[in-house]
C-alpha cells in the first residue's frame, strides 16, 4: 500500500460503493478523476473492480428463465380463442 | 482505465429487425409469432408484474391480461417505441391499478436498508492507519475456475437468494441485458434507485463468487 495522501481522501470503503457508478458512467467528471486515481495506486481496489466486471461477465451467461410448458399451453389455448 | 460501454448494443440492432418482423406476423394471427414472444418475455412479465401486486397468482393473471391486450391492441402498435417497452408498459399500468385494488404499497418505493458492498471488517477502523482502507484484500480470480457450470451455480444461487426487487433488477440488467433506462421504465423507479438496486445485487454476487473460490483454495 502506497502512503494515504496519495489517495486523494476516497478511501477503498467508500470506492467499493461507488463501483456501479464507475460501471454505469453516470460518475461526475472530478469523482471519476479521484477513482481512476485511487484505482491507479491500489491493486485491492483494482482487484475489486476486475471482480465487479467478471460478476457482470458471470452473470451474463446464465441463461434467461422460460416460460413453463404448463403456462405456454394455456397461454396457446388462449390466443387460439382471441385470434378465432 | 475507461469506462466499458455496453456491449450489448450490437445485440439489439438486430434485435429490433427481429421484432419488427415478429410484429408483422403477430398481426397476420401467426401463433409461432405468439409462442416466440411468450417465449421471450411471459416470465419477465410476471417477475416484474409481482413487483406491484400481492401474489404470484395475480401477477400471472396479469401477464395474461396484458398479452390479451397485446394481442388486440397490435394493429395500434405504432413501432415508435420498441415492442418490449410497449409491452411492458402496458404490463406496468395493469399492474399498478391491480396493486392499488389490492391495496399493495408499492415495494420500490422503498429501498431495502443500507447494507455494504463489502463485509466493514475488511477494512481498517477509523483510528488505524491508512483508515478504511483494505486490511484484508480481494485476491486475483482464477478466471479459469469461473468458467465452469459450479460457478454459475454459484452466481444463480446468489441472485435467488436476494431481495425480490433487487433480484428482479439485477436479472433484468445482467441476465436479459435490459438498458437502465428499460429497467426504470418498466419497474418505475428512478436512476438512482434502479442503480442503487443493482449495486447492491451485483455486490452480492460478486461476494459470494469470491467466499466460493476462497473455499476452493483450501
Amino acid at each position: 500500500m502506497t502512503s494515504p495522501e496519495t489517495y486523494d481522501a476516497l478511501s477503498c470503503q467508500e470506492l467499493v460503493e461507488l463501483v456501479t457508478d464507475y460501471l454505469e458512467g453516470v460518475m461526475p467528471a472530478e469523482l471519476r478523476e479521484r477513482f481512476d486515481e485511487h484505482i491507479a495506486r491500489c491493486k485491492g481496489c483494482t482487484r475489486y473492480l476486475e471482480q465487479m466486471q467478471l460478476t457482470i461477465r458471470l452473470t451474463g451467461r446464465l441463461t434467461p428463465e422460460s416460460i413453463t410448458p404448463e403456462a405456454e399451453r394455456t397461454l396457446l389455448d388462449a390466443f387460439r380463442s382471441w385470434t378465432r | 482505465m475507461s469506462v466499458p460501454r455496453d456491449s450489448r448494443e450490437v445485440h439489439s440492432t438486430s434485435r429490433d429487425t427481429d421484432e419488427r418482423q415478429l410484429v408483422a406476423a403477430l398481426r397476420a394471427g401467426d401463433e409461432a409469432a405468439f409462442r416466440e414472444l411468450i417465449e421471450r418475455y411471459h416470465l419477465l412479465l410476471v417477475r416484474v408484474a409481482q413487483a406491484y401486486v400481492p401474489t404470484r397468482a395475480i401477477a400471472e393473471d396479469v401477464a395474461a391480461e396484458t398479452w390479451l391486450a397485446v394481442v388486440q391492441g397490435i394493429d395500434r402498435f405504432e413501432g415508435r417505441s420498441s415492442l418490449k417497452t410497449w409491452l411492458f408498459r402496458i404490463l406496468t399500468n395493469r399492474a399498478k391499478t391491480r396493486g392499488m385494488r389490492e391495496r399493495r404499497s408499492l415495494p420500490f418505493s422503498a429501498l431495502e436498508s443500507e447494507d455494504s458492498a463489502v463485509d466493514p471488517d475488511r477494512f481498517r477502523g477509523p483510528d488505524e492507519p491508512f483508515p478504511r482502507h483494505w486490511s484484508a484484500p480481494p485476491r486475483a480470480l482464477p478466471e479459469e475456475e469461473l468458467l465452469g457450470q459450479e460457478a454459475r451455480e454459484i452466481v444463480q444461487r446468489a441472485i435467488d437468494d436476494l431481495p425480490e426487487t433487487q433480484r428482479t433488477v439485477i436479472t433484468l440488467r445482467d441476465v436479459d441485458g435490459w438498458s437502465a433506462e428499460e429497467v426504470c421504465n418498466a419497474l418505475t423507479l428512478s436512476e438512482t434507485n434502479q442503480r442503487v438496486l443493482l449495486h447492491r445485487a451485483r455486490s452480492k454476487v460478486r461476494a459470494a463468487l469470491e467466499q466460493y473460490l476462497e473455499e476452493q483454495a483450501t
